[in-house]
């Protein structure tokens, strides 16, 4: 059984969700690689060489990689993997862009947002908004599978030795061009691996109001999560959203302030060791998933919490 | 400019799905049905480039058992022009219902493909990305805003930190976001005038497909339930639990 990573980078920093997915490898069991594909991304494939458990970093560091254009990507992993059984990488935004076009390049199946293995074969994924968990069983030789993050804690990040080796072969498809990014500069820890995530919902009642959540946000280290009611109301960014087809966490403590909980919300975040529910309508849903609810007006409570942290 | 728009019919969003007793599959019986709401995002998307003059015609597909003409017939009272219909038994697997999109795709040859970025249903997030392999076209996945130039297409997609813009050759793929738009409801005259629009109905071999299953369905379950929790009666309660009883902060 051999397994290759794809990695979850920047060209500067490994991301963390690439430590889960090696996590999830190391449950399968086998030899562990790590496929890093990029640009002037050297200091990724040092970092990857640095987790305990991976053999050989393969780096594919071309100008054609720069932005994780997925024609591009898809070709260079899709060649890489031709000398292993799994290819798996994180179920991250980029992980959910390019690896579906990995798998209908080798002709197999994908297996998405697994959140357990059973065997080398056999896996269990949330359907229908986490709702029901299904096991599916895989009869492809070689598996194409997308990791939850949530499920697997993350191995450490030093230790390791690992060789880096050097893909030649660089992959421009040329149908895609990158354009430009609007990525928000935030000193708050990341959404997906903070350890306490405090998320509003259309309680809120306006953007202005997450101010609110960002004094408390900042007195405990924790990062702003949004419901989708709350993103399509225009409260807060996109990249806020928690939820089916949003983000999911599972932080120690989630914090969800002024959100009824609509299935497709708990399934973002219902995981969470503790919740803490804010609301004013006492039979809103999010109470029925909640460690400690509270029953009061937002607007009296945040200031309050606050002072009392 | 021929758009094709892919939908899938599934439970409606505002069902609980519960797995059977016996723990086989999902209980589907009597259950309410309903446009893939992001599939939905894309039809509407693909009406408002016919609706800019952009778009000459728009080519709504589905592939599923006969029930999935009902929401063939709801695309076309949203303003679709045509159906087709790939009449397959049982649940295909996202690989091959690219494979069937892509034999669709060969024969109208449409310069943009809208589909939804997932079912609600399997939440697997690829038919999309795996047609646009096997194309070669490029992809605009998880699109919040559409703009369609000459010979290429500018898509702004939802990523992890924020919002990325990739500029595509035509013919591309894209796959909607929540945020595309908002769907408009089919009026009455629309959903009558909908019922004469031509629906073509097509097997696997008319695409040239030969179905395979990849990945069987052992058994579903449910979740962990949550054990229910308390409340508390202040905030001053809840700051003490969280320091005291639960350990989450200090």
């Amino acid at each position: 059984m051999k397994t290759l990573i794809i990695a979850e980078h920047d060209n500067q920093t490994l991301k963390v969700a690439t430590l889960n997915a090696v996590a999830a490898a190391q449950a399968m069991g086998g030899d562990i690689d790590v496929l890093v594909v990029g640009s002037g991304c050297q200091s990724v494939a040092d970092q990857a060489a640095a987790v305990p458990g991976v053999g050989v970093v393969l780096s594919a560091d071309n100008a054609a990689y720069e932005n994780q254009l997925a024609e591009n990507v898809s070709l260079a992993i899709a060649e890489a993997a031709t000398s292993y059984d799994c290819v798996m990488a994180a179920a991250t935004a980029n992980g959910k862009n390019v690896m579906p076009r990995v798998a209908a390049l080798l002709d197999v199946a994908q297996i998405s947002d697994i959140t357990a293995i059973l065997d080398a074969d056999t896996f269990e994924r949330p359907i229908y908004a986490g709702n029901v968990i299904a096991t599916v069983k895989s009869s492809d030789s070689k598996k194409v599978i997308t990791v939850r993050t949530t499920a697997f804690d993350a191995v450490a990040a030093e230790g390791g030795n690992a060789s880096v080796q050097p893909l030649d072969n660089a992959h421009d498809a040329g149908v895609s061009s990158f354009v430009r990014e609007e990525v928000a500069v935030s000193d708050r820890p990341e959404l997906t691996a903070a350890s306490i995530v405090i998320s509003g919902g259309r309680g809120m009642q306006n953007g202005d109001n997450f101010v609110m959540l960002e004094g408390i946000a900042d007195k405990l280290n924790a990062a702003i999560g949004a419901s989708r009611a709350a993103v399509d109301a225009g409260f807060v960014p996109n990249d806020y959203q928690v939820g089916q087809t949003g983000k999911i966490v599972a932080p120690d403590l989630y914090i969800a302030v002024g959100i009824s909980g609509a299935i497709q919300h708990l399934a973002g975040m219902k995981d969470s060791k503790v919740i803490v529910a804010i609301n004013k309508d006492e039979d809103a849903p999010i109470f029925q998933v909640a460690d400690y609810g509270l029953v009061a007006d937002l607007f009296s409570a945040l200031p309050e919490l606050e002072s009392a942290l | 400019m021929k758009v094709l728009v892919a939908v899938k019919r599934v439970v409606d969003y505002n069902v609980k799905v519960r797995a059977k007793a016996d723990g086989s599959d999902v209980e589907l019986n009597n259950v309410k049905m309903a446009i893939n709401p992001f599939c939905e995002i894309a039809v509407e998307e693909a009406v408002r480039l016919k609706e800019a003059g952009t778009a000459t015609e728009v080519v709504v597909a589905s592939i599923g058992d006969k029930s999935c003409q009902e929401q063939i017939r709801t695309a076309l009272a949203l303003g679709a022009d045509r159906g087709i219909h790939v009449e397959v038994d049982g649940r295909p697997e996202p690989l091959e219902i690219a494979k069937l999109l892509k034999g669709v795709v060969s024969s109208e040859s449409p310069d943009l493909v809208i589909m939804g970025k997932q079912s609600i249903d399997g939440d697997n997030n690829q038919t999309g990305q795996m047609l646009a392999a096997m194309t070669g076209m490029g992809q605009g996945t998880f699109a919040s805003e559409v703009n369609v130039a000459e010979g290429s297409v500018q898509v702004i997609r939802e990523i992890d930190g924020g919002l990325q813009t990739v500029k595509l050759s035509l013919p591309a793929v894209v796959t909607t976001d929540l945020r595309l738009n908002e769907p408009r409801y089919a009026s009455l005259p629309n959903i009558m005038k909908a019922k004469k629009k031509p629906l073509e109905t097509l097997t696997p071999i008319d695409v040239g497909v030969d179905i395979q299953s990849h990945v069987t369905l052992v058994g579903v379950r449910p979740p962990a339930e949550r054990s229910a929790g308390i409340k508390v009666e202040s905030v001053a309660q809840l700051v003490d639990k969280l320091k005291n009883e639960a350990k989450v902060i200090s």
